[in-house]
């Protein structure tokens, strides 16, 4: 693939204003597809959730689900939508083998969500509002594997395998209006704009919110206009945008890549263009203009929906709190620094600490723990943090630190052993006999050997030499294995050194 | 007279992935355009007010439960596939070589 020329992001910024749209899809986690009764999950083996349906069969029937309904409609009043009185399905027709029907069943002039808007705040307290144009239902395609040629992609590939398991997984695509005036925060306003979305997706409970597993998807809309002119440019439309960096790594490279090419003399083609995450680039697909005559028609085989007033209003009563004032909430709530609570945002710990602060625990040391040694050991496994440990169990260990029953070094073996599924903290404290020696009798004993088997260390100690005693409760920690509190250890030490005989 | 144009026929014949010979064309081309003929009598009546109808039942909100049926067994789902590699569809390369 040929490198494209790049323009130095802020030359780029002095000749041409950059113009941005998104369209985030948001799956929706509803038990089963958008159609029909198959299983929305994965995991259990290519082509096992379909039905003629799904797969576009002769005699096939959509039903409409309604938990996808009432999702939709909450999504959309969470960002502050209108919801259509009036709503229908579309279809949208086009060729391609992970859409076993040949159409998409999407929304075209009656979405269910339309005019809404959220604000969103910058890194340095900017806020933008971010126009949302509509919110549509539609369903999910299948998942492609393109087997032979060198790369494992599509161009080239000998064939391609599809399992369409995915097929008809309920999504909301979320479009906003034409975002002007981003300037030189265009690639963090990207970033910014889909982690909310991703943020009031799950703390509306409608979609798993992953990233990662593809539960939210970004298509960015990227334009340059020359500075002075009010002409919009020709934009292109980076798909496959699928984590919050490479949201605002894919439009900084945009921008710079269609500056290179304007300021050279050259045209922008509207296209569809792919990113690639490894290479961090972008490349031409088709372009949109053949693609665009979809032929949309009213799905004959779905009835309009008209949701009534009174179960929007029923539906606008489960709002959760929105995202961003709970982050403000919480952190005047805890009196975190804001690099301490950016920690935890950003490593999707909120709830985690919120609900072992619920349990019992100080914020501080639920944020060190999670943040800390829960962090390190969920990366080392490849999984969630929240996986490893529940609220309660850390609010049990914390409890037993705070008691002086565990040093932080204990506590960490009791965690491990915790995770290891070997009961909670006091269970794992008993039967792995982690608990601090509080027993004074064995740590004089410890002491007094350490004390006798250096003498010279002794004498300094009595000479007032208080930092020598650092040898003695090295010694003593050793002997009892680091079970013992190296506070209490030291108190000890210095008034046995001035009775011993 | 309509404005549906032989061109028209073929571009859509190739957006449906149809194989029309130039003779259906030709009388697909007539039939489509008195079709268009007859729809724009129809909008001559309709008056503003008149809201678009895409479906001739006077019903609305039929919706069915979020509740798991069974799906399908694999063999079922490919028994009519024409290519299959294992429990998934096989197709035939989707792009050219670039």
């Amino acid at each position: 693939m040929p490198k494209a020329e790049l323009m130095d992001f802020d030359r780029a910024l002095e000749l041409f204003e950059p113009v941005l749209g998104f369209e985030v899809h948001v799956e929706l986690n509803t038990k089963t597809k958008m159609f029909c009764g198959c299983a929305n999950e994965f995991g259990s083996g290519a082509n096992t959730n379909t039905c003629p349906t799904c797969l576009g069969l002769p005699g096939g029937l959509p039903q409409v689900n309604k938990k996808a309904i009432e999702s939709s409609i909450r999504l959309g009043l969470a960002l502050g939508c209108e919801i259509a009185e009036h709503s229908r399905f579309a279809r949208k027709n086009y060729f391609y083998p992970d859409t076993a029907k040949n159409f998409q069943t999407s929304q075209y002039d009656d979405p269910i969500a339309h005019d809404g808007s959220i604000t969103i705040e910058l890194e340095s307290g900017r806020l933008v509002t971010v126009e949302i144009e509509r919110a549509h239902m539609e369903d999910d395609a299948g998942k492609l594997t393109h087997m032979g040629g060198a790369t494992g992609r599509i161009q080239g590939a000998d064939y391609s395998l599809v399992d369409y398991n995915r097929g008809g997984v309920p999504l909301v695509e979320i479009v906003t209006q034409m975002i002007e005036g981003a300037e030189h925060d265009a690639p963090e306003i990207g970033k910014t704009y889909v982690a909310a979305i991703r943020e009031i997706a799950k703390a509306l409970g409608v979609s798993n919110a992953r990233m990662e597993e593809g539960n939210v998807r970004c298509d960015a809309n990227v334009s340059l206009r020359p500075r002075g002119s009010n002409v919009l440019g020709t934009r292109t439309e980076t798909k496959n945008v699928n984590s919050l960096r490479s949201v605002e790594r894919a439009v900084r490279y945009e921008i710079q890549r269609q500056a290179a090419v304007l300021a050279g003399g050259g045209t922008i083609t509207q296209e569809t263009r792919h990113w690639h995450e490894d290479t961090g680039i972008t490349s031409a697909g088709r372009p949109k203009s053949d693609a665009d005559d979809y032929r949309y028609f009213p799905e004959p085989d779905l009835l309009p929906m008209a949701p009534s007033r009174d179960w929007v209003e029923e539906l606008r009563l489960t709002l959760p709190e929105p995202p961003a004032a709970r982050r403000k909430r919480l952190q005047a709530a805890w009196g975190f620094a804001n690099l301490e609570f950016q920690d935890v945002v950003n490593s999707d710990l909120l709830d985690a600490v919120e609900a072992t602060v619920a349990a019992g625990a100080s914020a501080q040391a639920a944020r060190k723990w999670w943040t800390g040694e829960i962090a390190r050991l969920a990366n080392a496994a490849g999984v969630a943090a929240d996986s490893l440990v529940t609220p309660a169990q850390l609010a049990a260990l914390i409890e037993l630190v705070d008691a002086g029953t565990l040093t932080d070094r204990l506590a960490r073996q009791v965690l491990e052993g915790v995770i290891a599924g070997e009961g909670t903290p006091a269970e794992v404290v008993d039967s792995r006999g982690l608990a601090v020696v509080s027993d004074d009798g064995a740590l004089i004993a410890a002491i007094d050997a350490a004390l006798l088997g250096q003498p010279d260390v002794l004498a300094k100690i009595r000479d007032g030499k208080v930092q020598a005693a650092g040898a003695v409760i090295g010694a003593v920690m050793k002997a009892m294995r680091g079970q013992a509190d190296a506070a209490r250890v030291r108190e000890l030490v210095l008034e046995r050194a001035a009775t011993i005989e | 007279m309509s404005e549906i144009t032989a061109e028209q026929v073929a571009h859509l014949a190739y957006l449906a992935r149809i194989d029309l010979s130039p003779l259906e064309i030709t009388s697909l081309t007539h039939d489509l355009g008195q079709i268009v003929d007859s729809i724009a009598k129809v909008s001559e009546v309709a008056t503003a007010d008149t809201p678009a109808t895409s479906h001739p039942m006077p019903l609305t909100n039929v919706f069915r439960d979020d509740v798991v049926v069974p799906s399908l067994t694999v063999e079922q789902a490919l028994s009519g596939a024409p290519d299959r590699a294992g429990d998934k569809f096989r197709v035939p390369a989707i792009l050219d070589e670039e």
